[in-house]
């Protein structure tokens, strides 16, 4: 569990780092960071369907991006210098938000239900009953395209609108020339 | 000296878009060459295994995507696209969609919406699972081939109009 939360911290970091770089690339690096980082941890979470997914989208997202890049500008130039003002802000926002974690979070936090025991129980069904029901031995396989197939059709739908909506607002056959 | 300056400038950039008309170097093609069947193997293995192994259409579809982007960055887009159309791709996208849904119309045979009536089979076997291993198939052809346009439509059409730009001005 300890490398679970060193990669958290991690990805943490490299977020912070990916927001307040001015460099484009260094700040696309740091997220690629994050994602790989993501990967492991949902290696450690017995998850490799997400971990297959994630690293290759990461991928194609950081190709796509790094081809922009290197089209457009390399220095962000929104990114400002911090003032002494916005440190100071920064640093008591930061004390705010421990105290309230540790004071009234605890309270709050405490009726959650513990890491790795979800409230609901349909899950145990499908663990007990999908080998015999489904006739498959990847259980995520007979979720999402058997019990909740009906969700995957939704989720194929919107990818299809996603890829018609940017070929048509990109397309360059048919456009009026200005 | 600032002339001068300018004008090699431009001609980097002109050797720049060329160079991505071109494609990368010797070492990086024999690579691809090398690695871009045995993504597109792989990736089919994950879209039939994925009622046994994990995986499944969505990962399968996105490999695929990922080969045909890896032969478009290292051999240039006027070599990549004699070998595929674009049309051809449209058409994937379409016909992986109507598989799901069909597979999906097709339990109103027996009762309802996404029942799976075919038959089951011997678990751990590859033709098992009833219609799971058809959806998968469905949904690998349907991101693969969607993916891979998106794609196209935000590396390659947004530069053939800038260089369409550069030769009016």
């Amino acid at each position: 569990m300890l490398v679970l939360y060193v990669l958290l911290a991690f990805m943490i970091v490299a977020a912070l780092v990916a927001i307040e770089t001015r460099d484009l690339l260094s700040s696309l690096i740091s997220l690629g960071a994050v994602g790989f980082a993501l990967t492991v941890v949902f290696l450690l979470l017995q998850a490799p369907d997400l971990a297959i997914v994630q690293i290759v989208v990461e991928i194609l997202t950081l190709v796509i991006m790094i081809a922009v890049i290197f089209r457009t500008t390399r220095i962000d130039t929104t990114v400002k210098d911090r003032s002494l003002r916005e440190i100071v802000l920064l640093c008591v926002g930061l004390v705010v938000l421990l105290v309230f974690l540790g004071g009234l979070g605890t309270l709050i936090f405490r009726g959650l239900p513990s890491f790795g025991e979800p409230p609901l129980r349909v899950s145990e069904y499908y663990l007990r009953e999908g080998l015999q029901e489904t006739g498959a031995s990847d259980l995520v396989a007979s979720i999402i395209l058997d019990y909740r197939g009906y969700d995957t059709l939704g989720e194929a739908m919107v990818l299809f609108t996603a890829v018609m909506g940017v070929l048509a607002v990109l397309r360059t056959i048919g456009r009026k020339k200005s | 000296m600032k002339v001068r300056g300018r004008k090699e400038k431009m001609k980097t950039k002109e050797e720049r878009v060329k160079e991505e008309k071109r494609g990368m170097t010797l070492i990086v093609r024999t690579v691809t060459r090398l690695m871009a069947g045995l993504i597109v193997l792989y990736s089919i293995y994950i879209i039939l295994h994925g009622h046994l192994t994990p995986g499944g259409g969505f990962a399968g579809g996105v490999i695929f995507t990922a080969a045909f982007v890896l032969i478009t960055l290292a051999y240039g887009k006027e070599e990549a696209f004699a070998r595929m159309r674009e049309s051809f791709f449209h058409f994937l996208e379409s016909l992986g969609g109507i598989i799901f849904l069909v597979t999906a119309l097709l339990g109103f045979i027996a009762g309802y919406f996404f029942l799976n009536l075919l038959p089951k089979g011997k678990p751990l076997a590859l033709p098992s699972a009833g219609i799971i291993p058809v959806c998968n198939i469905g949904i690998g052809i349907k991101v693969g081939a969607g993916l891979f346009m998106v794609f196209l439509a935000l590396v390659i059409i947004g530069f053939a109009d800038e260089n369409k730009g550069e030769d009016k001005k």
